[in-house]
C-alpha cells in the first residue's frame, strides 16, 4: 500500500483522533494511526503507562475511538491477555460473534525494561495479539532518562555525557530478537519514516495466528533534541545508516525489508541530535568511531542472520 | 430454595475450588504460591477435565494475574484469582487498580506471613497490609464459611451499587490445608444463585467504545476516589441482602460478625478467622465453670461495621482483641478498629490488645484462657501483650 492509500485508510477510520496532547513532532501518533489502519476488523487496545497513554486520555477526554484500557506501566501484555481471555469466554458462551483483533502499545521503558516479564509471559502463552513498542530510546514520560533501549553513547538525564563517563556505555537490547526467541509467528522492526513498510508489517502482525511484535522507531524531539519538523528525516537517517535496520522474522525466517542503496555514515544521523552532541566535540572522536563500529557490526550480524537475503 | 447438598471431607482450599467450579467464572488468572496453590491446582484440574469451561490464563506472576483479571473484568468477564503473602505483595499495585477501576473481582486469600524472615505459615499481615486499597475483606473461620462466602462475595462484588473487588480470606494451612466436613450444596442451586455477571460497561461492547483507566489529574481524581468511598458505604446494606438470599439456600447466618454467648458476657474476646474456633471451645469450657465469657468473631473487616460492633460490645466489662498481625509503631489492625468503634460510647468497656500466632505460631486454648482470665480480673492496660511468644529472657 502506498502512502496516499494508507492516508486514505487512516482518514476513513480514524481510530486514534487528533486533539491529544503529544509533543509537536512526536512520532507515536503516526505509528498508532498507521498500525490501527492495517486491519479493518474491530480492534481493542491496551496501553502501558507512558507518553501515549497520559497524553491521549486526560479525563474526561480520549483520543481513542476504539475500546481502550490502561492499567499500569509494566502490565499492558498481561492486561490484554485478560481482555483476550474474556473475549474467548464470551465467544465460547455465545455472547459475542465478531472476529476481534487485540493490540497492546507500550513505549521502550515498559517494553524493554519494567514490563519485559509481562511481555515474555504473554508471548509464551501464545495469545493472539499484536504488541507494539514505540521506541524513542528513553524514559520520556518522566523526562529523558536512560532505558534498556537507549543506544550506546547517548546522553540521558540519568546517564549524561559527563567529564569521565560519556553517556550510556552499554548496548541497546535487541527486543525483536528477544521476542522472536519465544518462537512467535511474527516479529519485526519498523520505522515511522517508512509507512508502507510499517503498514505491511502491521497487516502481517494482525493476520498471523498468535502473538506478533512490532518494534517501531519513534523519533522524540524532546529527548533527541531535534526539530519537530525533522521527525521523519531523523528516522530515515537512522534507517539509512543501518543504526535502525528494517527487518522481519516470520516463522523463524529473518528477512531484511529495506536495504539502503548506500549506507549513510552514522554521524549524519547523530549530528543533529542534542543527545549525541558530545561525540562531535574535539577529543571525543573515539566515541563517534565506536558508535560507527557498533552500528556496522550490528548490520553485518543481521546480514548473516538473514541469510544474506 | 433450600438445597441439601452433600457433606464431604475437604480442605479449605478444595472447598473454595468447589465454589469456583460451581460458579464456573469466565476467566481465572492465577499463579501458584504456598499455601494458596491447591486452589489454582484443583481448579486447573476441573478445567482440564472439562468440568468447567473457564478460560484459564496461566500467568508468569501474581502481578500479571491481577493485571489479567483487571483486563478480563473490564471486558465484562467474571474474573477470579487467588493468592497470599508475597503474591499479594507483588500484585499490590494492581490490587489498587482493580478497586479504582471498580472491577468486581473475587480473590480468595490463604493468609500467610509477609517476608522477611520468609515464612510460609499463617498470619494476617498480607491482607491487613492491603486493607486500605479499596477491597471488601471477608475473613472466614472454617472451610464451610470460606466456601459459602465465595458466593456471597461474588454477588456483593457484582451488585450494580457496589462494583468493588472482594478478598475472601482463610487462614493459610490451618484452614486451607486441614480437612473438615464441608457441605457442598447442589450444583444447580448454587449455579442459579451465582447467575451471570451483567457488566455495566465492557471493552467488548464494540458499538460503544470506552476508554478505561484514563489519567485523572487535580480536577477529577478526588471525585473518583469519593465515589469509591460511596460504594464502600453501600456495602453493609447489600451485604445483608445477599446474605439473606444465600441464607435461604444454606440456612446459615452471615452477619458482619458472629456473637457467641455474648448476651451476659463480662469478658469478651474479639478475633477473626480460625482463632475464633479455638476461642469458642474455651468459651464453652469456661462457661461450664460458670465464667461469663463470650466471643465476637469479625467476618466483615472492610468496610468495618463500627456501630454494630460498638453495640455488640456495649454490655461487656472488658474486651480482649486478638490480632494475628501487627502494625509496627501503631495499634494492631483489629484492635485499632475496635478502639475506633468504642470511641463514641459513653460507657466504654476496658480494652486490651493481644497479638498472637505470627508466622503460624499455634494459638493454644491456654493462651485464650489467659486472655479471658486477664479480662475477668480486670487486668487491662495500654501495653501490647503477646500470646505464645518467648520473650528475650526465656
Amino acid at each position: 500500500m502506498n502512502p496516499k492509500e494508507i492516508a486514505e485508510r487512516i482518514t476513513k477510520t480514524p481510530r486514534f483522533t487528533s486533539g491529544h496532547r503529544m509533543c509537536g513532532g512526536c512520532a507515536a501518533p503516526i505509528i498508532v494511526r498507521t498500525i490501527l489502519a492495517a486491519t479493518e476488523k474491530p480492534v481493542v487496545a491496551a496501553n502501558a503507562t507512558g507518553c501515549l497513554e497520559v497524553a491521549s486520555t486526560i479525563y474526561p477526554f480520549s483520543s481513542w475511538d476504539i475500546p481502550w484500557i490502561h492499567s499500569a506501566f509494566e502490565n499492558a501484555p498481561a492486561t490484554i491477555s485478560g481482555v483476550i481471555a474474556a473475549y474467548e469466554a464470551a465467544k465460547k458462551r455465545g455472547r459475542i460473534k465478531e472476529d476481534v483483533k487485540f493490540v497492546a502499545f507500550g513505549g521502550d521503558g515498559s517494553s524493554y525494561d519494567i514490563g519485559i516479564q509481562s511481555l515474555s509471559g504473554a508471548l509464551e502463552r501464545g495469545h493472539d495479539f499484536v504488541y507494539v513498542c514505540y521506541d524513542n530510546e528513553g524514559y520520556m514520560n518522566t523526562g529523558g532518562q536512560r532505558s534498556g533501549a537507549t543506544p550506546f553513547g547517548a546522553s540521558t538525564t540519568t546517564d549524561p555525557a559527563g567529564k569521565v563517563r560519556k553517556g550510556k556505555q552499554e548496548n541497546k537490547k535487541d527486543l525483536v530478537r528477544i521476542a522472536a526467541a519465544h518462537n512467535i509467528p511474527y516479529a519485526a522492526k519498523a520505522s515511522v519514516s517508512n509507512l508502507p513498510d510499517l503498514f505491511m508489517k502491521a497487516e502481517k502482525a494482525f493476520k498471523v495466528k498468535g502473538p506478533a511484535v512490532l518494534v517501531v522507531l519513534s523519533t522524540c524531539p524532546t529527548l533527541w533534541g531535534t526539530m519537530p519538523k525533522d521527525t521523519i528525516t531523523m528516522a530515515k537517517r537512522a534507517v539509512d545508516s543501518c543504526a535502525w535496520p528494517l527487518y522481519e522474522i516470520e516463522n523463524g525466517r529473518c528477512r531484511i525489508t529495506y536495504k539502503p542503496s548506500s549506507k549513510l555514515p552514522v554521524a549524519e544521523f547523530l549530528r543533529p541530535q542534542r543527545r549525541f552532541r558530545h561525540v562531535f566535540m574535539p577529543g571525543n572522536e573515539k566515541e563517534l568511531n565506536e558508535i560507527q563500529k557498533r552500528v556496522d557490526e550490528g548490520w553485518e550480524e543481521l546480514l548473516r542472520i538473514c541469510d544474506g537475503s | 430454595m433450600a438445597a441439601k447438598g452433600k457433606t464431604v471431607p475437604l480442605t479449605g482450599n478444595y472447598a473454595i475450588a468447589e465454589a469456583m467450579r460451581q460458579i464456573n467464572p469466565d476467566v481465572v488468572a492465577a499463579y501458584p504460591i504456598t499455601p494458596q496453590t491447591s486452589i489454582v491446582e484443583t481448579f486447573s484440574k476441573f478445567a482440564n477435565d472439562g468440568r468447567v469451561d473457564t478460560e484459564i490464563v496461566r500467568v508468569e506472576s501474581e502481578h500479571s494475574a491481577m493485571s489479567a483479571c483487571v483486563g478480563a473484568s473490564m471486558a465484562g468477564a467474571r474474573a477470579m484469582t487467588a493468592t497470599c503473602s508475597a503474591g499479594l505483595a507483588l500484585m499490590y499495585e494492581i490490587v489498587g487498580v482493580a478497586s479504582g477501576l471498580r472491577c468486581p473481582i473475587v480473590m480468595p486469600v490463604a493468609n500467610r506471613a509477609i517476608s522477611a524472615p520468609i515464612n510460609i505459615h499463617c498470619d494476617h499481615s498480607d491482607s491487613m497490609g492491603a486493607r486500605d486499597l479499596g477491597w471488601i475483606q471477608i475473613y472466614n473461620e472454617t472451610a464451610q464459611e470460606a466456601y459459602e462466602n465465595v458466593f456471597l462475595a461474588l454477588k456483593l462484588a457484582e451488585h450494580p451499587d457496589i462494583q468493588l473487588p472482594v478478598m475472601v480470606c482463610e487462614d493459610g494451612f490451618i484452614t486451607s490445608h486441614c480437612v473438615q466436613n464441608v457441605r457442598i450444596y447442589d450444583d444447580a442451586v448454587m449455579k442459579k444463585f451465582a447467575g451471570e455477571r451483567k457488566p455495566i460497561h465492557s471493552l467488548l461492547d464494540l458499538k460503544e467504545p470506552i476508554s478505561v483507566g484514563a489519567i485523572e489529574l487535580q480536577d477529577y481524581f478526588f471525585e473518583t476516589k469519593r465515589q469509591q468511598q460511596d460504594a464502600m458505604e453501600k456495602v453493609p446494606k447489600v451485604y445483608l441482602e445477599v446474605a439473606e438470599e444465600l441464607s435461604k439456600i444454606t440456612g446459615n447466618k452471615y452477619g458482619f460478625f458472629e456473637e457467641y454467648k455474648m448476651k451476659d458476657a463480662e469478658a469478651v474476646i474479639v478475633t477473626m478467622s480460625s482463632a475464633a474456633g479455638t476461642t469458642r471451645a474455651v468459651v464453652d469450657k469456661m462457661r461450664n465453670e460458670g465464667k461469663k465469657v463470650g466471643l465476637l468473631k469479625i467476618r466483615l473487616f472492610r468496610p468495618f461495621p463500627y456501630e454494630e460492633v460498638a453495640r455488640a460490645l456495649s454490655k461487656a466489662k472488658n474486651v480482649a482483641v486478638l490480632d494475628r498481625s501487627m502494625s509496627f509503631g501503631a495499634h494492631a489492625p483489629l484492635y485499632g478498629e475496635i478502639r475506633n468503634a468504642l470511641y463514641e460510647m459513653e460507657k466504654k468497656p476496658g480494652l486490651q490488645s493481644y497479638v498472637f500466632g505470627l508466622g503460624g505460631r499455634d494459638l493454644l486454648e491456654s493462651h485464650v484462657r489467659q486472655a479471658f482470665n486477664d479480662m475477668l480480673t480486670g487486668k487491662v492496660s495500654r501495653e501490647k501483650r503477646y500470646l505464645g511468644l518467648r520473650e528475650a529472657s526465656e
